[in-house]
């Protein structure tokens, strides 16, 4: 099932993400996968995320298709060219696998293998257009392929509370011209930006996925505000993750504070996606307390 | 070594708005540069009536010694473009000089192998063979940025600074921001770029 046909439906499309395990044991995954994400849409599936080394995509979202559940294929341009990228598009669509979201993908050297060769030979835009060339039966050499096409739900990602907002908004216009349907953001913590933002976002006309992290302590917070690019979480909520330790520990208060975000962005949004990083178990209970 | 190749005509003719001021570097002696090919286009934008004034000269990548010669070159003042023969650093340098105006690569820049110039270190040339700088207000976006992205910035900035290097400034951002300031945001919408790198076969 592709996710584009729920936003057409006017539902309200939840997906949340996981990691596939360094090394080759994915029974864990899957489990916590069917015990606390079953209830939504669909899950995204990362690739090598923050360039560190790792199972791959593609398998990873077979061995969550015969599970039952729908997986949604990240897809990057660090590690592959264009022969490699388009291949693995072939191969997935031949598995059943037909949600993708297209990322142009951390940089080498932010990751565990920090001396290998960043490919970047496309990009999150020139991606979505080899997709589209793809789907209309021709390849990024213009080669004919044989029998019928694959066609997938194209999705991207913007980054609504970058401080760079019109640079992120352009590049969220090529994305739609190159053939994005959907959009996934960084996480928010700062509803008003992410409202204005949607403002300015919504002339294009593509469904957009609320970002959102359930944050775990004060620690947590700080080292995203000063190490990851597009988010900050404001004092007030690094103020009550520090005021009871082990409430924030529990996930109590990074559920609500997560739960409130969501509530307040949602007239804005057509869907939310929850990056739980590790807190999957506590995705059915923010989306109870988000009302979802 | 490098060889500098005039680009398409009708490319060149796209990027002219205006008045228009030629400014061509005969370059250093490790290069090649297209002198017929040249004189043609320069001749025949001058018969078109567009042209304030024409400067051929060299080195134009020692920003302090183009100072220099264009001190005399009053009639770049009434130009609306800068269009540069030269290689890429070159226009990065008269971009760079001349931040209000619209600066056109008239060239594409091609590697050989050898000796690569002596040039200053603020700007780089990947002599890539399809040169992006008409697109990008004449910031590379191959050296200037991390990743090489010719499509718009990634999601990596923070406070403006690339994650990659936090000493070195978004490299889109500042496209982002020239671009505004020339009135060339329209440069965005351009079609999805794709690179060839078989340029370098040649």
């Amino acid at each position: 099932m592709r996710i584009t046909e729920l936003f057409d439906n006017g539902q309200f499309v939840v997906t949340a993400e996981v990691g596939p395990p360094k090394g080759i044991h994915i029974d864990h995954l899957i489990d916590e996968a069917k015990a606390h994400l079953g209830g939504i849409t669909a899950v995204n599936v990362t690739d090598n995320q923050s360039s560190v080394m790792r199972m791959g995509s593609l398998p990873t979202c077979v061995a969550l298709k015969n599970a039952g559940l729908t997986p949604i294929l990240q897809l990057t341009c660090r590690d592959r060219n264009r022969i490699a990228l388009q291949s693995e598009l072939l191969g997935a669509a031949m598995l059943g696998i037909d949600n993708i979201l297209c990322l142009t993908g951390d940089h080498t050297t932010m990751g565990d293998h920090p001396g290998a060769k960043p490919v970047f030979d496309l990009d999150s835009v020139s991606l979505l257009h080899t997709v589209c060339q793809l789907e209309k039966g021709i390849d990024l050499g213009g080669q004919p392929l044989v029998g019928e096409p694959p066609k997938f739900a194209k999705g991207a990602v913007v980054s609504p509370c970058s401080d760079s907002v019109d640079a992120q908004l352009a590049k969220m216009e090529r994305k739609v011209m190159a053939g994005a349907e959907y959009f996934q953001t960084q996480a928010v913590f700062d509803s008003e930006k992410f409202i204005s933002f949607m403002e300015k976002a919504k002339q294009f006309g593509k469904p957009v996925q609320l970002g959102v992290i359930i944050p775990k302590s004060a620690g947590m917070a700080k080292f995203m505000n000063s190490n990851v690019a597009g988010v900050h979480v404001p004092q007030h909520m690094i103020d009550a993750l520090a005021a009871d330790k082990e409430r924030a520990k529990a996930g109590i208060t990074g559920v609500e504070i997560a739960a409130q975000i969501i509530r307040e962005c949602r007239p804005y949004c057509q869907g939310v996606h929850i990056m739980a990083l590790g807190w999957e178990a506590k995705v059915p209970e923010l989306l109870k307390l988000a009302g979802i | 070594m490098l060889i500098t190749e005039l680009k398409n005509k009708d490319v060149i003719q796209s990027q002219l708005n205006g008045k228009v001021f030629i400014l061509v570097c005969h370059g250093c002696k490790e290069i090649h540069f297209p002198e017929q090919e040249a004189d043609a286009l320069i001749a025949e934008l001058k018969d078109s009536g567009i042209v304030t004034g024409t400067l051929i000269t060299d080195y134009i990548c020692n920003v302090e010694n183009l100072k220099l010669r264009l001190q005399k070159q009053a009639a770049i003042a009434d130009a609306d473009t800068v269009l540069v023969l030269s290689c890429g650093v070159g226009v990065q340098t008269v971009a760079d000089l001349f931040p209000h105006k619209r600066v056109c690569a008239g060239c594409d820049t091609y590697a050989l192998p050898g000796f690569q110039g002596v040039t200053p270190l603020q700007h780089n040339c990947k002599q890539c063979g399809e040169c992006f700088l008409n697109l990008t207000g004449g910031i590379c976006p191959l050296t200037a940025c991390s990743k090489g992205l010719v499509n718009g910035q990634c999601g990596g900035a923070k406070n403006g600074m690339c994650e990659v290097d936090p000493n070195m400034e978004c490299g889109w951002e500042r496209i982002q921001k020239r671009l505004e300031k020339i009135g060339r945001l329209d440069a965005l919408k351009c079609p999805v770029q794709v690179r060839n790198y078989a340029t370098n076969d040649k």
